[in-house]
This record gives structure tokens, sequence and C-alpha cells, in this order.
């Protein structure tokens, strides 16, 4: 039987999951609209605004479900991440409210070139910067470089943070959420030529993904001792990393096929098999190396209620989150 | 300005800031709501413009809201993370609650913004009355979850630290139930009175205008019955805080003697050195008679208290002041309206009407942010009531008016921006006017800006 502690960090990283699948998808597209070139440029960036519209609020309640599962049930984890991590995150935040408000703001102001192009430019600048400093955050929780040490400023609030591996892990996450968004749009055009724009770029994002899977694994030697020990003897690591690159190589394929629906659904898979083997490889920490699941536990009562919460929340959401899909997302492309 | 200080600063300033769009988000849905069931009922397509304006509006009040309040639930751990490590498996269920609420608002604000012609009306109306519900139940949980650090439940206290905890007693904190109805009537009050001070603006202009005059109805119904109800909420925390939170009481009424009989103070300015509040109107045995219903009533004053359990007594009491006074402004408006509706049989519209609908319209607003200065400033020191001080929740991060300083100055900007889109909404206002003949109130549209 799994242990409440172990049921519940499960539920966080499902959400986790969801949200670099659905809200990391949005932070790509908004990275494409930064890089909009060629003679559809502005054809790219409507199809990018009209796939994130009616859904980027809800794909963002994700995160905000990760924040509120983490400071309920690991109140202590809580509070060290967002001391240490003050930095990273408050800028994060930055990006993350200049990226909504600018999208908003761009749907409702005029629609005249100068205009539209300057809150585009916002939106799609802290698009690129926001992941990055997501991927930090978590690159720095894996580190073992967080220790609860707040005497001195620099060793306390910039070290953990401020060094490769955090970087790289950022750098990754931003090149996982530009290859799914563009896998992601090449089903949405409705046009062939369109379409065509995001093959490449998906194709070309997978590159950058495998480049920074690399640099992540390499760095992990010195700079995230025990995640990389995990990754590499654990009894199942190997199964999941076959698997991983197994869906990375299909989604390729399929790209290179023109079977959209497909890639979709093998990019899909490898962000979660990525997701799932840091969280595997995490497992029991939730910051390496002091602070595990269960060390850092509310008691028991306050687990089983939030348990119950989830239980009857999917029931409601789930079946929302279905409807909205199905009304904005069904019988585009093939 | 010390770091205590910046996070203090940076935690208000951001609440006072994302409290004007949670409200939006809580009202407007109800009111695009209404005008959409309208349109179903009348068939007059003037509502269908209203339903679709009042959602434009909404949409750019969500989005800031929603990036604004993700900043406050990191703002928790990032500014008060000791308050976190301590309370969060005690008060974090209500706040799990919400991010379910909130997920239910998101959604089906993305199908009613962007599904008008992709579901049937009816489902589209549904889609907008679950937003209204949902945003309601959002605020309901964040409130509880402030209720509780007013009057904190559902832990005993051994050596400082918190034993058998139990999150649903602490929900049901004594000040939960008055704190959340008195927030949601506030919400739809202070919505209700600046959207109908914007439409009676335009019909000032205008007078004939059906499309302004439908929405003023609307809007001042919503407006105006919360706003006659908020006294008797505002009766139910009297009660609450006389019980529970007598120095916040004290503070708010300026009272620093201990009396029987206690007068209810109108103005004057609280000086906490000669513990007097001169230049008051004092209205013999109002206090005891408000507090406890009973003109008798023994009120403590803030003399029985340690002065370093003193909040600053001024600020509380001067907004206190103000709450009520735009509360008493906004009801008496509504109170008129009622009375000119009820003989007229008909949307009152006299010239000196509308200008005070106009008047009365920020006073929602400012309300608000006086009466959440009043809630919050009254509990201090303490971030949670009598068991932690806010100086020992705060991060042990430095430099912390860096961060104060960038969001005010990001917040700002945002405001301006904001109020210049909707400034931009309302100047493109449809026109719209009944037939000349026929008296019939099917609206035409002759123009669009």
């Amino acid at each position: 039987m799994l242990s409440i502690e172990v049921l519940i960090s499960g539920a966080m990283m499902v959400s986790l999951t969801f949200y670099a699948l659905l809200g990391g998808a949005d932070f790509g597209g908004g990275v494409w609209d930064l890089f909009a070139s060629g003679p559809r440029k502005r054809a790219q960036r409507e199809l990018i605004a009209e796939a994130i519209g009616p859904v980027w609020e809800a794909n963002h309640v994700w995160l905000i479900l990760v924040v509120v599962l983490l400071f309920t049930t690991f109140p202590p984890a809580f509070a060290e991440i967002a001391t240490a991590l003050h930095i990273p995150l408050t800028l994060m935040l930055i990006g993350i409210v200049l990226r909504g408000s600018a999208f908003t703001f761009r749907s409702y102001d005029r629609k005249t070139d100068d205009v539209q192009r300057r809150w585009g430019r916002v939106f799609s600048m802290t698009s690129l910067i926001t992941p990055v400093l997501l991927g930090v955050a978590v690159g720095a929780i894996s580190s073992g470089r967080i220790r609860g040490e707040y005497s001195d400023f620099a060793a306390a609030f910039v070290s953990p943070w401020l060094a490769p591996f955090p970087f790289a892990v950022g750098f990754f996450a931003l090149a996982l959420f530009a290859f799914l968004a563009a896998v992601y749009l090449t089903v949405e055009a409705s046009d062939e030529t369109l379409r065509e724009d995001f093959r490449l770029r998906a194709l070309a994002s997978a590159v950058a993904v495998g480049v920074m899977a690399l640099a992540v694994f390499l760095l992990a030697e010195n700079g995230a001792t025990v995640i990389r020990r995990r990754l590499t003897r654990s009894w199942w690591t190997w199964p999941l990393q076959i698997s991983t690159a197994v869906c990375a190589v299909c989604a390729i394929y399929a790209l290179w096929a023109r079977q959209f629906r497909r890639a979709r659904f093998y990019a899909a898979a490898q962000v979660t098999l990525i997701l799932w083997g840091w969280g595997g490889a995490q497992y029991p920490y939730l910051i390496v190396p002091d602070v595990t699941i269960y060390n850092s536990a509310a008691p028991a009562i306050t687990l089983r209620l939030v348990w119950w919460a989830l239980l009857a929340g999917s029931a409601l959401l789930f079946p929302s989150l279905y409807y909205l899909f199905r009304v904005f997302k069904r019988g585009r492309a093939t | 300005m010390d770091d205590l200080l910046a996070a203090r600063s940076q935690m208000a300033m951001s609440l006072a800031f994302h409290i004007i769009f949670a409200v939006a988000g809580v009202a407007t849905p109800l009111m695009m709501c209404i005008a959409e069931w309208r349109w179903l009922r009348t068939r007059d397509e003037t509502y269908l413009t209203l339903a679709k304006r009042w959602a434009k509006g909404t949409a750019i009040l969500f989005a800031v809201g929603a990036v604004s309040g993700t900043v406050l639930s990191f703002e928790l751990g990032l500014l008060w993370p000791e308050f976190m490590r301590w309370a969060g498996a005690i008060i974090g269920m209500p706040f799990s609650l919400e991010g379910f609420a909130f997920f239910t608002e998101a959604i089906f604000l993305g199908i009613y913004l962007y599904g008008w012609d992709r579901v049937s009306p009816l489902a589209h109306l549904a889609a907008g009355a679950i937003v209204a519900l949902s945003g309601a139940a959002s605020a309901v949980f964040v409130v509880i979850a402030n209720a509780w650090m007013n009057t904190p439940t559902g832990f005993r206290l051994i050596d400082g630290k918190p034993v058998d905890i139990d999150p649903i007693a602490a929900m049901m904190n004594p000040a939960a139930l008055g704190q959340t109805i008195h927030m949601l009537l506030a919400a739809y009050a202070a919505v209700g009175f600046a959207v109908a001070g914007i439409h009676a603006f335009l019909l000032l202009r205008d007078r004939r205008n059906i499309f302004h005059r439908h929405a003023l109805a609307i809007a001042l119904a919503v407006g105006g019955v919360s706003a006659l109800l908020q006294p008797a909420s505002g009766d139910l925390l009297g009660q609450m805080l006389s019980r529970y939170q007598p120095v916040k009481l004290a503070a708010m009424e300026g009272q620093f003697k201990t009396e029987q009989g206690a007068p209810l103070r109108i103005g004057g300015l609280p000086d906490e050195e000669s513990a007097t509040t001169p230049h008051a109107i004092e209205i013999p045995y109002g206090l005891s008679l408000l507090a406890f219903h009973d003109p008798k009533a023994v009120v403590r004053g803030l003399e029985d208290f340690p002065r370093d359990v003193w909040p600053p007594v001024a600020i509380v009491h001067i907004a206190f002041q103000v709450m009520v006074a735009a509360g008493a402004a906004m009801a008496l408006v509504a109170l008129c309206a009622a009375y000119m509706a009820w003989r007229r049989k008909s949307l009152p519209d006299s010239r000196w009407f509308l200008r005070a609908v106009v008047a009365a319209s920020p006073l929602g607003f400012i309300a608000i942010e006086a009466g959440w200065t009043v809630t919050e400033v009254g509990r201090q020191p303490w971030i949670i009531q009598g068991v932690m001080r806010t100086a020992q929740a705060v991060t042990p991060m430095t430099g912390l008016k860096i961060p104060f300083v960038t969001f005010t100055l990001i917040y700002i900007f945002l405001a301006a921006v904001v109020v210049w889109l909707l400034a931009r909404q309302v100047a493109e206002s449809p026109r719209v006017y009944a037939e000349p003949e026929g008296a019939d109130n099917r609206g035409r549209e002759y123009a669009f800006d």
C-alpha cells in the first residue's frame, strides 16, 4: 500500500505534468511568437494566439495547484524553497504577471500593428524567460545546494541557483516547451504551409531538446550528484530511459512522416516520461539532500483531508477540462 | 525602510492591487449573466450587446486578477515563510479548495468568452453562471483563511507548536462566516456601483440610450441590494470582534478607556500618547449598543492591553471611519433609487440622481481598501492573532525593498493600462434608442462607433 505522502506527492507530480504539457506549451507558443518569421509571420502569430486564448488561464492553474499542495502538505519544504529561491522565483513571477497581462492587453487593445507588436514583444520575451526561471528553480531543488542556512547572503540566496546545472535545467525546460508547442501547433494549423512552418520548428526544437538533455545529464555529474546516481543506477532507470528515447525517436519520425497527431502523442509522452524520471530520481526528496516527503509532511489528518479534496476536486475538474478542450480543440487538422 | 516594513508594504500593495481584480472576478460574471438571461427572456438584442461588453471587461480584469493572485500565492512563502511553515498544515486546506474553485472559474470563463458561437445559448449561460458561482466560492475560501488569522482555531498550542491539528475546525473559525458574507456583499456592491457610475455618466450625456439604461438598471440592482444588506453583515462582525478581537475593536473606535455604556465616535483623530480621541462626534451608548446590543455593556478599551499589542490606532480608526462613511453613502443612494423606482415604476433617471450615482461609483472600492486596512493593520502586531507576531514570520532574505519597488512600479503600470483599455471600451459604447413610435422597449441599434 502506498503511503499517503507518496500519494500526495504523486498528485503534485500529476499537476506538474499537466502544467508542463499544457501551460508549458503556452509558454512555448510565446517563444514561437517571438521567433515568428518568413512570409507567414502574421499567420503564425494569429494561430498561436487563437490556440492559447481560451485555455491559458485554466492551464496556468496547474502551477497554483502545485504551490498550494506543497504549502498545505509539506509546509517546511515550501518555506525552504521560497526562502532560498526568493530571487529566481520573484523574477519568474514578474515574468508570469507581464506575460499574462500583455497577452490579454494585446487581445483587447487597438489592432494597429505598432500597438499589437508592442504587447506581442512583452508577451513573447516573458514567455522565453519565465520557463527558464521555472527550470532553474527545479534544478536548484535537485542540486543539493539549498542547505537552510541564511547567515551569509550569497551562500543563502544566490549560490543555490546561480550555477551551471540549474540553468541547464532551465534551458532544457525551455526547449521542451518550445518543442511541445511546435508539435501541438502542427495539429492546430488548418493551413498546409503554416503546418509546414511548425513542422520545421518542431524538428529543430527536437534537436535542441536532445542537446539540452545531454547537457543536463553531463552537468549533473557535479551539479546534482544524488539525482545523477539514481538516474544511472536504479533498477527502473534503463527501462524508463529507453522508453523516453523511443518516444523521442517516434515523435521525430512522426513529424518527418507528417503524422501530426501521432507526433503530438509521442511528444507529450516523452515530456511526461522525462518529468517522472526526474520525480523518481528525486524520491523521496523534496529538496536534496535534507528535506523529504516524510520529514516535512503535515500531520496525517491534513494529508488525508487534502487527499479527499483532491479526489472530489478531480471529479469536478477533469470533466470540466474535457469539456473545455472538446469545445475548442476538436476537429481541426487530420 | 527595514526589511520587515518592506515585506509588509509589498504584501499590502499586492493585496490592495489584487483585491480590485478579485472582486471584479466575483461580481462582473453575475452581472453579465443577468444581462444574458434578460436577452434569452426578452430577445432584446441590447441585452446581448451588454453581456458581450461586460464580458470583454471581465476578460481584462480576470486575467490581471489571475496573474496577481499567482503572485500572492508565492508571496505567502517568499515574504512569510515562517508563517507558512507554522500554519500551512492548519490553514492550507481552504487554499487547496480555492485551487479547484479557481480552476472551474478559469475553465468556464474560457468557454464563456470564446464560446459564443461554439456552444448552445443555454450552455453558454450555464457556463457564465458557473463562473459567477465558482468566483464567489474562491472568494469564500480565501477569506476563510484570512479569518483564521484573526480568530485562529483548530489546534492546541504546546511549547509554541501547534498540536492536535483539525483543518476543518480551523475553517469553521468564529470570524469565517461574518467575514465571508461581508466580503461577498462588498464585492457585489463595489462592482455594481462602479459599473452603475460608468453607465450613469454616459447616460448624462446621452439620456435616451437604452443600452446604458439597461446596464444601469442591472448594475444598480446588484450594487444597491448588496449595499443595503451590508450593515447586517457588519453587525455580525462587530459581535465577533467584541468577543475575539477586543483590541482591534477598541482601535477601530478610538476607545482607549474601558467604559460601561461606551459612546460611538464619528470622526476624530486618536492620539496614542495622550490615550484620547479628540475632535470626534460622540453618540452616547452607541458603541456598547452596536458591539454588544446592550447600551449598558462594558467595552474594553486599549488601556486594558499592553502597549506592545496595540495596532497603529489612528490608521485603524480612520480607515474604519472611511469604510463606514463610504458604505453609508452607498446605502443612501441605493435607498433613494429603490424608493424612486417603486414610486415611478421605472428606472430613476433624473439628472441629480445620475450625478449622485456617478459620485458614488468609486465608494465601494474605497470601502474595500479601507476595510482590508482595518482587518490587516488592526491585527498587528500579530500575523496570527495572539499566536505569532508578524516580525517572527518574515523571511531572512534581505534587500526586500527592491522587490517591493519593482512590483509597485509594475502594478502602477498595469493599473494604468487597464484603466486606459477599459476607458477605450467605454468610449466605444453603442448607441441604441427606442423606436420613436410604438413605445416598444425593444432597442434597435442605429450606430456603433
